[in-house]
């Protein structure tokens, strides 16, 4: 499910969330959630893998914690729907979609890592159209760094960050990473 | 008027002459005139300034395939001869496989005027063994010897028969020919595609083992004892093969053999791109076989090496592996290979490769004026050429009509300058002159 | 990713699990209600077919079209295959047309070699002569994996006419790449002398290899092959090589039957084999499909540069 980031070529330059940090933004998603779809009631998750997923099933925990309810939690693997196929030398890697439930009628909450140019976001939305036919589809991010090049927006945020376009924004998960971080740096 | 050419300050390697040292060459008219330091042919010579270079007999071919008449789109007597000389050749010898097949002597004159009409290069056509290569029946031998035929072969086709063999060795003792096989047995060759071996097996191509080759040479040694017959064995291409003759030899057998210059480089795993360049009958074999042929080059159990120039329309070879037609081209390459593997690395001395390419195949045809020695009062037929000259296969286009070389593609060293047949040159500077 | 797949040689032993985890979501898709993705959107691939293959045909056609790709079949029962255009004037066309893959079958062994020279579109071997059929060692080696999960040590036999067959010899360069232990059975004229080299083992008795298999793989005898006198009778040669039901008690319980197909029933296999579940013949088609589609989008998924 994506593996532990590289840690050669990349220069940490700042924290911009810790542990701590990271957990309460969950909370708070997972709690704007369940007000702003009025209950649990008909809200699937699907994270984007490959972190995306993690922090669903974060967040799915997080909601059963809250309201006593177990939201399915599916995987969505955006590979095939990129916009830049062919562009790089090889093909972009595949991870893992499954998603054993019927979107249909549901309000999707689509999870990623990190919101940035937004192209990941529009090929999830082309991925989960041919899943079937949501009522709504709503996008949580842990992280909104700005540079959209599409015109797509986040309703759940966990930070809002300014960054530089050739800074990188890394998210670190303790269950592939070792450690709950996000951190910003510049490729060397 | 004469002519006069002084070639100055030349490397003369002459092996019946016993010279190889840095001489003038005086050639007037068609003869060699004076060989000397002190040679200057006075006024009115044309002087070539040959420091570095190498003068030697005009190379002799025994085995070409000149492709006229019947199959003009691959190539004529003129462009052949045209290649010839370009490659340093001064008389071949033409093979009879031609539409209709050079069993008569109408044939075997009609190539000899085409070739002379040319003017480029000597051609000695062979005549078939049996009429329209079918093994079945001899061809008149005599009408052809009378027309100047020196050497006799069904190439292309195996004379398969036994008995067809044995006749004919018998029936040629009263002529002076060689009878030339192409050693091939039919049964065992079927469908094949390239050498049996760990080559053919991977890359799922029908091989054809040694064995189909040595086992006619076998036969046909048996029948030459037997008969007291002249064998010549054409195109050697494996190791068991190069033992048989070797034994045949040490036998006083009447025996002689050559080798191609792709045998003596290229192997079977060269094919593992499926290049249709390197599909050639024999095919292309294994290392040890190489070795062996290499070797026998070297000790003299092989006397010669001869081309076995076979030119292809290149849509005939452009196709899949199991469609096109055997054979490379090689009357351009044929020095150039032998002075950069063999010559270059030691094998084999400039004086040996020269027999090998003049002196032993004018001698297998008979040919008094090709092959040396170049004395005063000899006929003029030589090549002069570079030993040191860089090149790349096929980045200049082929004086031959065709373009499938299994040297393609391929660095080699050593190229011809100029050739001269009877005191003219075919080719002077590279280039050939008509 | 390599940019031709002309020998399975072509690709490392890490290319082919590769080849196959992607497989494993290509196989996903296939269980989705709209079995499409538009990863090769734009791209056209070409089936070129001299042979008759319409289980191979097909799988490559869906595995193109669940892509998003356009398909084009140039097969020998219409257009210019057929009229005896050569195949180099059939490349150049193809060029013209701008095929990004052209999947061919041929007779010849390394038709794909020469094709590959006269087109810039990647080339993918779906079958030529005696030589080699790449993709359906993958496809097998998928199979295989889904009821054994790693291949080091796995003890396959192939049986049969090692000697013409193209998927032997995939099969076994790509077993022996991955850790596998390969036996090759039959008789000594259907196995090329030279076939230890490739890494197997040889043997001419079916029984003795039977009880110690993960795999066994029946490969298909032409009746040709008798007439060629590579062996005496259909009947000797079914009584020595050929899977009875007799022979399947002798095999492990979980040992895997497998067949690339078309089967001559009777010869290589016993028709009531065949037939029973364990014989996986006729299930590699789906297997066939998110393996073909692995392929396609590795080779066509980079830049091509």
């Amino acid at each position: 499910m994506g593996g532990p980031l590289p840690m050669t070529g990349f220069a940490e330059q700042g924290r911009l969330l810790d542990d701590g940090e990271m957990r309460r933004a969950l909370t708070r998603i997972a709690h704007e959630i369940l007000e702003r779809n009025k209950g649990a009631g008909r809200v699937v998750l699907a994270g984007i893998a490959a972190r995306g997923d993690d922090l669903a099933r974060r967040l799915a925990s997080e909601i059963e914690r809250i309201e006593g309810v177990a939201v399915p939690v599916g995987v969505l693997d955006i590979t095939f729907y990129r916009d830049d196929i062919g562009m790089r030398a090889e093909a972009p890697e595949v991870h893992q979609t499954k998603i054993d439930f019927d979107i249909s009628g549901t309000t999707v909450v689509l999870v990623d890592d990190v919101l940035f140019t937004g192209r990941t976001i529009r090929a999830a939305m082309d991925a989960l159209v041919d899943f079937g036919r949501p009522q709504a589809i709503q996008l949580a991010v842990l992280v909104d760094r700005g540079h959209r090049e599409l015109p797509i927006r986040a309703d759940y945020v966990g930070k809002n960050v300014p960054t530089r376009k050739d800074e990188e924004v890394q998210v670190r998960l303790a269950e592939t990473d070792g450690e709950d971080a996000v951190v910003v740096g510049e490729r060397t | 008027m004469p002519s006069r050419v002084l070639f100055g300050a030349v490397r003369l390697v002459d092996p019946v002459a016993g010279h190889d040292a840095v001489t003038n060459v005086l050639v007037e008219d068609e003869t060699i005139s004076a060989i000397g330091r002190d040679a200057t042919g006075g006024p009115r010579v044309d002087v070539l300034d040959c420091e570095g270079l190498i003068l030697a007999p005009g190379l002799v071919d025994l085995h070409v395939h000149l492709r006229e008449p019947g199959f003009e789109h691959k190539e004529t007597v003129e462009s052949g001869t045209r290649a010839a000389a370009a490659g340093g050749f001064t008389a071949v010898c033409a093979m009879p496989n031609t539409d209709p097949v050079t069993d008569n002597s109408a044939v075997v004159m009609e190539v000899r005027n085409l070739a002379e009409k040319a003017g480029l290069c000597d051609v000695f056509p062979a005549g078939a063994i049996t009429r329209g290569l079918a093994g079945e029946s001899l061809t008149d031998i005599a009408e052809m010897a009378e027309a100047g035929v020196r050497l006799l072969t069904d190439d292309g086709q195996c004379v398969q028969s036994s008995r067809m063999m044995r006749l004919a060795l018998e029936y040629a003792k009263a002529f002076d020919v060689a009878i030339s096989q192409h050693a091939q047995d039919a049964a065992l060759s079927e469908g094949w595609q390239m050498h049996e071996g760990y080559y053919s097996a991977m890359l799922g191509l029908p091989g054809v083992p040694a064995e189909a080759e040595s086992i006619v040479i076998a036969r046909d040694l048996a029948l030459a004892r037997l008969t007291g017959g002249r064998l010549h064995v054409t195109h050697v291409s494996a190791a068991q093969s190069v033992d048989l003759i070797r034994q045949g030899k040490e036998r006083g057998l009447r025996l002689t053999a050559d080798v191609t210059p792709h045998h003596l480089s290229l192997l079977d795993e060269d094919l593992v791109t499926y290049d249709t360049s390197l599909k050639v009958n024999p095919p292309l074999r294994g290392v040890e076989d190489r070795e062996a042929l290499r070797e026998g080059l070297v000790d003299g159990v092989l006397d010669a090496v001869a081309t076995d120039h076979a030119p292809h329309a290149a849509e005939d070879k452009e196709q899949e592996f199991d469609q096109a037609p055997p054979g490379t081209i090689g009357l351009e390459t044929a020095l150039a290979v032998l002075l950069t593997e063999l010559v270059a690395p030691g094998r084999l001395s400039l004086s040996q490769a020269i027999e090998r390419l003049s002196v032993r195949p004018a001698q297998i045809l008979g040919l008094d004026e090709h092959g040396g020695p170049l004395t005063p009062g000899r006929p003029a037929n030589l090549v002069v050429f570079d030993p040191a000259v860089e090149w790349t296969v096929g980045e200049q286009p082929f004086f031959s009509m065709a373009r499938n070389s299994a040297f393609a593609g391929r660095a080699l060293k050593g190229r011809v300058l100029h050739t001269m047949l009877r005191g003219t040159f075919t080719v002077r500077e590279g280039e050939p002159t008509r | 990713m390599i940019k031709h797949l002309l020998s399975i040689n072509q690709l490392s032993r890490e290319d082919i699990l590769k080849v196959l985890d992607t497989a494993e979501s290509f196989r996903e898709v296939g269980t989705r209600v709209i079995k499409k993705v538009p990863a090769l959107r734009g791209r056209t691939v070409v089936n070129l077919f001299y042979e008759n293959s319409t289980r191979t045909r097909i799988s490559f056609e869906i595995a193109a079209k669940r892509l998003s790709a356009d398909v084009i079949n140039f097969t020998t029962s219409g257009s210019s295959v057929a009229k005896g255009e050569s195949l180099k004037d059939t490349a150049l066309t193809l060029q013209a047309m701008g095929a990004d893959a052209i999947v061919i079958r041929h007779s010849s062994s390394g038709a794909p070699h020469t094709l590959s020279g006269w087109v810039s579109a990647s080339v993918l071997n779906a079958g030529d002569g005696t030589h080699e059929h790449p993709t359906q060692a993958l496809l097998d080696l998928f199979t295989i994996r889904e009821h054994f999960p790693s291949f080091e040590g796995l003890r396959i036999a192939i049986v049969g006419d090692v000697r013409h067959s193209r998927v032997a010899r995939s099969l076994t360069f790509a077993t022996v790449k991955m850790g596998g232990q390969v036996t090759l059975v039959g008789p000594p004229t259907l196995i090329p002398p030279e076939a230890p080299a490739w890494g197997a083992e040889v043997s001419h008795q079916l029984d003795d290899v039977l009880p110690k298999l993960d795999v066994c793989y029946m490969l298909r005898v032409q009746r040709e092959r008798q007439r060629q006198q590579f062996f005496p009778s259909i009947r000797e040669y079914s009584r020595l090589w050929g899977l009875s039901r007799a022979r399947v008690e002798e095999l492990p319980e979980a040992a895997l039957i497998m067949h690339p197909g078309p089967m001559n029933r009777g010869v290589e296999i016993a028709s009531d084999v065949a037939d029973l579940p364990r014989a996986l013949i006729v299930d590699q088609v789906t297997n066939g499909i998110a393996v073909r589609m692995s392929l396609l989008y590795l080779m066509l998924g980079g830049d091509g540069a």
